[in-house]
């Protein structure tokens, strides 16, 4: 069986990591806004992840993941050199940035992984950006720089001050639209609470917005249905239809809902995994 | 001479009260002496009227003379030059509606067992002939396959056979198809489907795994950067169908979809995988189709105390096949026919962790009037009839719609107003040259053995194609 390799490994900060996986046909062909879906081994579940780079000539595609879940904890015990079982994408929507001449990318804690390929995509395109990104804390600031390189302004924002301005990411952006920023189009990633107050910012400014889903998702290719969410009053299949959708149309609470369903499962996994991990080292 | 009984042997099973709680198969096949017996009530007619109800159109008396002359590995080798998983059709295939509805014996008693012989041949030489099959010649023609299902399995076999350089591109990361993710362990183990799948890589069938055809390479890009002369497109059944009524969305609400390929694909059943699924206490099934006997069985041995089938028509009219509906009611699922549901509840609690999933399912009594234009009894709704049930899981089970995937990146691809490709009938060719489908993709949900037919038929025409260019 094909194994894919770890080509590199690096901590962005002590729950964020970046990777870069060893997948050539993905690397030639992802766009930004597309996922890819993976497993660490062979008793493994399927985890979605949005695509956060890809070198076509290295055959590497980046992956940012925050550490979370059993599965998470795995992958970060993963070192270079080493291989995980499976590694299929480019899934999804590629999102759409033709004829956009000023946009805000909103960035909110490891969703800045995944805006950042769309800030570069704009960049690249002549697009004017504006990013606004946000962490919790100073310790969790994330590929700064990467947004400073693609943004003819950008805004850093902590909840608790420790770094840039304090506060939330709407309050920059509405600060934004009042100094009368005439944005084409909102593209807004982060955690669904933080997307939904975007959308309901945006919507009193009438400001289009793209938000980006990543739900519970078992095979990713428009099979299993557990992707669904509602878009203006409709069923839709994040994998096949999204991962990119209208914010303003989207229902986030039944989203939020349906976001928490193995939380249990997720809390008493990871536990299990990191006390196997302390037992190894000890 | 022929054995008489006007019954066939009846297949050995676990009892209903164990295999409600195991995921064992269900089940356990002939001895051999019952093959033997059940092999003479055969009477080897020359019409061999059963053959004209197998889809890949098995040489059944050929064989079952064979089971009777105790040359098992002969009969293999007659049903495998017309079937690539002769241990699955054995399974899962309705015979009742195919081969066993001609069989002459059938028109006073009970037809020949043919599927249990099958099944009964299949096992034996998958347990007692260790030689690995003679790899035909190449000659030197590449043909791609999309999808590693029943069709595109039986097509990738005949065109190995015939020498073609086969590659099978598969989605997921395991090879089968719906034969993996949807049909459950008790009734097609996992282990039958590889060591088909093994059967078919022996023969020079190379299985890629994780390649999503469409997005990582397109139908063209096979064809002109790779040097695949023809491509088959067998890519099953889509996106879960729902009712579009209020509460489908809750946490618990699953599509039959899901719910299968959590437990059988990613095993969800074992301590040892990583993959959740939820224990439910109640549980309601929405639909009357083998998916729907399916995912109801594997609730109750996930631990359920009450499964229902909820089905808006009669006993009679029920999709699935005869056999699943009384292992189920065997099983003690419980069927709630002429009813349909109405909306889902939310649980009714404070807990903000609870608070979003299934509290229980209304449903409305139903009765059926004249036929509608699927010649079924249209079912209409009693009104005042609404009663709760009372449940913490619903599976939706009524169906699927096509995967959009392969559709939405292949230029010229003609599908119709539900999203099937459309074939040119018999062997499958798509409105693009060298571009053949059949399976679910083209027919909507159907059974393993029809697209294990269409698979076949589409070889031959792959074959003649490419030989006549």
């Amino acid at each position: 069986m094909d194994m894919y390799r770890i080509l590199k490994k690096e901590c962005l900060n002590p729950t964020v990591t970046l990777m870069d996986i060893e997948a050539p046909l993905i690397a030639k062909k992802a766009k930004p806004g597309q996922f890819i879906i993976l497993r660490v081994d062979d008793e493994g579940e399927r985890i979605p992840l949005t695509i956060a780079g890809t070198d076509k000539e290295t055959g590497a595609v980046t992956i940012i993941f925050q550490i979370v879940g059993a599965t998470t904890e795995l992958l970060n015990h993963k070192e270079e050199g080493e291989s995980i079982t499976d590694f299929v994408g480019p899934l999804g929507r590629p999102t759409e940035t033709e004829g956009l001449k000023k946009v805000a990318v909103v960035g909110g804690g490891v969703g800045c992984a995944i805006a950042l390929p769309i800030a570069r995509a704009l960049h690249e395109q002549g697009t004017e950006v504006h990013s606004i990104v946000g962490f919790r804390t100073k310790d969790l600031v994330i590929l700064e720089k990467e947004f400073e390189a693609c943004s003819s302004k950008m805004v850093m924002m902590t909840d608790d001050g420790s770094y840039g301005t304090k506060g939330l990411v709407t309050n920059a952006l509405e600060e934004l639209i009042n100094a009368g920023n005439e944005y084409d189009e909102v593209i807004a990633i982060g955690p669904m609470i933080m997307m939904k107050f975007v959308c309901l910012l945006t919507k009193k400014y009438n400001v289009k917005t793209v938000i980006s889903m990543n739900p519970i998702m078992v095979d990713g290719t428009g099979m299993c249905g557990g992707c669904r969410l509602i878009v203006g009053g409709e069923t839709k299949f994040a994998c096949v239809d999204g991962p990119d959708f209208d914010g303003h149309l989207v229902d986030f609470d039944s989203a939020m809902s349906r976001s928490i369903i193995y939380k249990p499962f997720e809390v008493a996994d990871h536990e299990k995994v990191c006390n196997l991990f302390k037992k190894e080292e000890a | 001479m022929p054995n008489m009984s006007l019954k066939k042997n009846e297949m050995p099973q676990q009892d209903p009260n164990v295999r409600n709680k195991n995921f064992s198969e269900v089940a356990l096949g002939y001895t051999e002496e019952q093959a033997l017996d059940e092999a003479q009530r055969c009477l080897g007619c020359k019409a061999r009227p059963c053959m004209k109800g197998c889809p890949v159109a098995i040489k059944i008396p050929e064989f079952i003379a064979k089971v009777a002359a105790g040359e098992y590995e002969e009969a293999y080798q007659i049903i495998s030059q017309d079937s690539s998983l002769p241990a699955v059709c054995g399974r899962v295939c309705p015979q009742e509606s195919q081969c066993e509805k001609f069989c002459v014996r059938g028109k006073k008693g009970e037809p020949v067992g043919i599927g249990r012989l099958e099944r009964f041949v299949a096992d034996w030489h998958r347990e007692n002939v260790k030689e690995d099959p003679v790899v035909p010649e190449k000659n030197g023609h590449k043909v791609a396959i999309v999808g590693a299902g029943p069709a595109g399995l039986t097509c990738a076999g005949d065109l190995a056979r015939m020498g073609y350089d086969v590659t099978i591109f598969e989605a997921l990361h395991l090879a089968g198809g719906v034969l993996i993710y949807g049909i459950p362990e008790f009734r097609l183990p996992k282990a039958i489907v590889q060591a088909e799948v093994d059967n078919l890589k022996k023969l020079g069938v190379k299985v890629e795994t994780n390649m999503i055809i469409g997005k990582v390479i397109s139908i063209d890009e096979l064809m002109e950067d790779y040097g695949f002369e023809a491509v088959f497109i067998g890519t099953g059944a889509g996106l879960p169908r729902f009712q579009n009524i209020p509460g489908e969305n809750l946490n618990c609400v699953y599509s039959a979809n899901e719910y299968l390929t959590r437990v059988n694909l990613m095993k969800a059943f074992k301590d040892t995988t990583a993959t959740p699924i939820i224990r439910s206490k109640n549980v309601a099934v929405v639909g009357g189709g083998n998916v729907a006997m399916d995912a109801a069985r594997t609730a109750k041995r996930l631990g359920a105390e009450n499964v229902y089938i909820v089905y808006r028509r009669s006993d009679e009219e029920l999709p699935a096949r005869r056999e699943e509906v009384e292992h189920a009611k065997e099983e003690g699922i419980i069927f709630k026919l002429l009813c349909n549901p109405v909306q889902i509840y939310p649980k009714d609690t404070d807990d903000k962790f609870q608070k979003g999933f299934v509290g229980g399912m209304q449903c409305i009594e139903m009765e059926l009037g004249e036929p509608d234009e699927s010649g079924r009894r249209r079912p209409i709704k009693k009104p005042g009839s609404e009663f709760d049930l009372d449940v913490d899981c619903v599976i939706i089970a009524i169906g699927t719609s096509p995967n959009p995937l392969i559709k939405d990146t292949t230029e010229g691809l003609d599908t119709n107003r539900h999203g099937c490709i459309v074939t040119n009938g018999e062997d499958g060719l798509t409105s693009r040259p060298h571009v053949y489908a059949g399976g679910d993709a083209v027919t909507g949900a159907a059974t393993v053995i029809l697209a294990m037919g269409a698979g076949k038929a589409a070889a031959a025409a792959i074959d003649k194609d490419i030989m006549n260019k």
